[in-house]
């Protein structure tokens, strides 16, 4: 694959709330941690040297417990949040740089957005809210209310255009919320805690959704939750954010097998290893194996069978019609437990 | 010293009448100088309600009654609401009360429509600016709380006794309410709608005409009702100074005793005060219809 320019770069980017948040931001920049900052200054850090390059076409999922500054970081890509200092590209285009009416654009054209609380307007009807953006980007009335009805129809709400959102469940209120967000065809795609607020069976079937959307429309979508669950589930990269820093961010079987420090290490302790490790993060160069092949795409659940059938307890790990390697029963089950917490415990 | 304490050290009584006497004549020479100026500029407004007037009380009765009862069957679609209307304008007739409730209602109309006018972009304005809201709102205090004869004063001196200087007291002291109601419903609007609207980049406009107002409406209602409530409370007061209608028989009334009379009067300001609630309630929550679907 070629080093392609990242969809979104954010560049040592900071955010410090208070009153006088250049002043603060220099304490911080000379070292000063976030409990310091507030005990002394007064000023809350937001976001510390967030650099972070996002890859088009992908889901990059930012994962953090609540406080982490996640939901801050996902509100300076649009700017609806100023950052104190740092820089934010998309496209290669300087997002800080733009005046009122490039950043509206901005908004209007290549990002949307999909809410925690779903961010509905009461008022309007499924129909007149996934028009909403269609009606901002003057799109004409006849031509809204298509495209409108076609997304309504592909998140599975058809027959529910004239009701109002307080008339739905929340499950289906998202679903408004999303095919509002398609619906302006923007390529980048802002989640912040999409599926959050809802159960978890109805979270799984978003999820679903989500991902059969994504195998055909191939958007630039940011995902913000506190579930790890569901990051490893959709996620094709993820950051990890704790306290306003990132310290972690790869893909996900990279993450499970090689925790950057003992704070990913505890999160992923209780993570159901094998529905989410899969052969590639275990298999070894290409060797004779007797078993059944099974794909680097299997997670050890789904494998276990045919390695456990092998004669040798060993399985060509296969791409296609092509061998990657082979993957014993020992490794599988060697990975099923969570690595050991390394060094010393986070504080 | 035990002086100093017992007695408030206050200003000479010749000092106190200099002063007194110094804003009078300001004021004196103020409206001496601006006083047909501004009647000019009032001039429309007069003859606007001198046109409805005249119209309301020219009109044969049962057109205006039809039109009335029109009007409440467009703003509330009750059967009930309208059949009382109609049976309270027959009863004001039968009571010979018809001229003077038409010359109120062509005042409570004007007031109102003009309150709306002015206080609804006020209250806009002070949703968008926290400064704007600073200044305003103890002006709006004082409107509210000073004691309406006071500002009486001021403008008979300057416009003399009639239609529009009574006019201009009623909306004084009807217009905060809506102001202050439709700064409150915008400033009420749920922050993650208005993000949502934000994210979609909707402008200033946009928001304002797609978002808030739509969502303050519940309680811009209100405010046009609590207008409407305390422009008719002030019919007696304006009658004193020159406004015809309900206000002059009940003025009559307390100078002379007439128990009767002034409750007649003070009955038919009643009714049309119910129903103009009514129908303004009705059809506010008419507009709310996505309200009544059980969740929120």
């Amino acid at each position: 694959m070629t080093e392609e320019e990242p969809k979104v770069r954010i560049k040592s980017l900071y955010k410090i709330f208070g009153d006088t948040p250049k002043v603060a931001l220099s304490h911080v920049q000379a070292g000063m941690s976030k409990s310091e900052l507030l005990e002394q200054k007064g000023h809350v850090l937001g976001l510390r040297d967030i650099n972070l390059d996002i890859p088009g076409r992908k889901i990059q999922v930012i994962m953090g417990l609540s406080g982490s500054g996640k939901s801050t970081l996902i509100r300076h890509l649009n700017r609806l949040i100023e950052p104190t200092s740092g820089e934010i590209w998309v496209d290669g285009e300087d997002v800080l740089a733009m005046n009122d009416k490039a950043l509206r654009d901005l908004r209007r054209f290549r990002m949307s957005m999909v809410f925690q609380k779903f961010g509905l307007l009461p008022h309007r009807t499924v129909q007149e809210n996934v028009e909403y953006g269609l009606g901002i980007q003057d799109v004409d009335q006849g031509e809204a209310a298509e495209r409108a009805k076609k997304w309504i129809d592909r998140v599975g709400l058809a027959g529910f255009e004239g009701h109002y959102p307080g008339q739905l469940s929340g499950g289906m209120q998202q679903r408004v919320g999303l095919a509002r967000a398609l619906a302006t065809d923007a390529e980048i795609l802002l989640m912040d805690e999409a599926f959050s607020a809802l159960d978890p069976l109805i979270r799984t079937d978003m999820q679903t959704i989500l991902l059969e959307l994504q195998e055909e429309l191939h958007k630039t979508i940011i995902f913000i939750t506190h579930d790890l669950d569901e990051a490893l589930r959709i996620g094709d990269r993820i950051a990890i954010l704790r306290d306003g820093e990132i310290i972690q961010a790869s893909d996900p079987q990279d993450i499970l097998m090689n925790p950057a420090d003992a704070y990913i290490t505890d999160f992923i302790k209780d993570v159901n290893r094998a529905k989410v490790v899969r052969m590639r993060s275990i298999m070894g160069p290409a060797a004779p194996a007797q078993g059944a092949p099974v794909a680097v795409s299997d997670t050890i659940e789904e494998a276990l069978q045919k390695l456990h059938a092998a004669p040798d307890g060993c399985c060509p790990v296969m791409a296609g019609d092509e061998i990657r390697g082979t993957v014993g029963i020992d490794a599988a089950i060697q990975a099923l437990k969570a690595p050991a917490a390394a060094g010393a415990h986070y504080s | 010293m035990l002086d100093f304490l017992s007695e408030f050290p206050s200003l000479g009584r010749r000092d106190l009448s200099a002063l007194r006497q110094w804003i009078d004549e300001g004021f004196r020479t103020f409206s001496r100088a601006y006083g047909e100026q501004l009647e000019a500029f009032f001039n429309p407004l007069l003859r606007f309600l001198v046109w409805f007037q005249d119209l309301l009380t020219d009109a044969p009765w049962p057109l205006v009654i039809l039109a009335i009862a029109a009007l409440t069957w467009f703003g509330a679609r009750s059967w009930k609401i309208t059949g009382g209307t109609i049976v309270a304008f027959l009863l004001i007739g039968i009571f010979d009360m018809w001229e003077d409730t038409m010359a109120t209602l062509a005042m409570i109309s004007v007031a109102t429509v003009l309150c709306i006018a002015i206080g609804i972009p006020l209250g806009i304005l002070m949703a968008r600016w926290d400064r704007a809201q600073s200044v305003i709102t103890p002006i709006l205090d004082v409107m509210q709380t000073i004691p309406s004869f006071v500002y009486l004063i001021p403008v008979v001196m300057l416009l003399g006794i009639g239609k529009v200087p009574g006019l201009l007291a009623v909306c004084i002291y009807a217009i905060p309410p809506i102001v202050r109601l439709t700064n409150l419903g915008i400033r009420l609007v749920d922050r993650e709608v208005m993000e949502a609207a934000e994210a979609f980049g909707a402008s200033y406009r946009q928001k304002l005409w797609g978002v808030q107002i739509p969502l303050a409406l519940p309680n811009i209602f209100a405010g046009v009702n609590q207008t409407i409530m305390m422009a008719l409370s002030m019919v007696v007061i304006a009658s004193m100074i020159g406004v015809q209608g309900l206000g002059v028989p009940v003025l009559r009334a307390i100078s002379n005793q007439y128990l009767a009379l002034g409750l007649m009067n003070g009955l038919a300001i009643v009714a049309l005060a119910i129903i103009f609630d009514r129908v303004s309630q009705t059809y506010g929550k008419r507009l709310q219809a996505y309200r009544e679907t059980g969740r929120d």
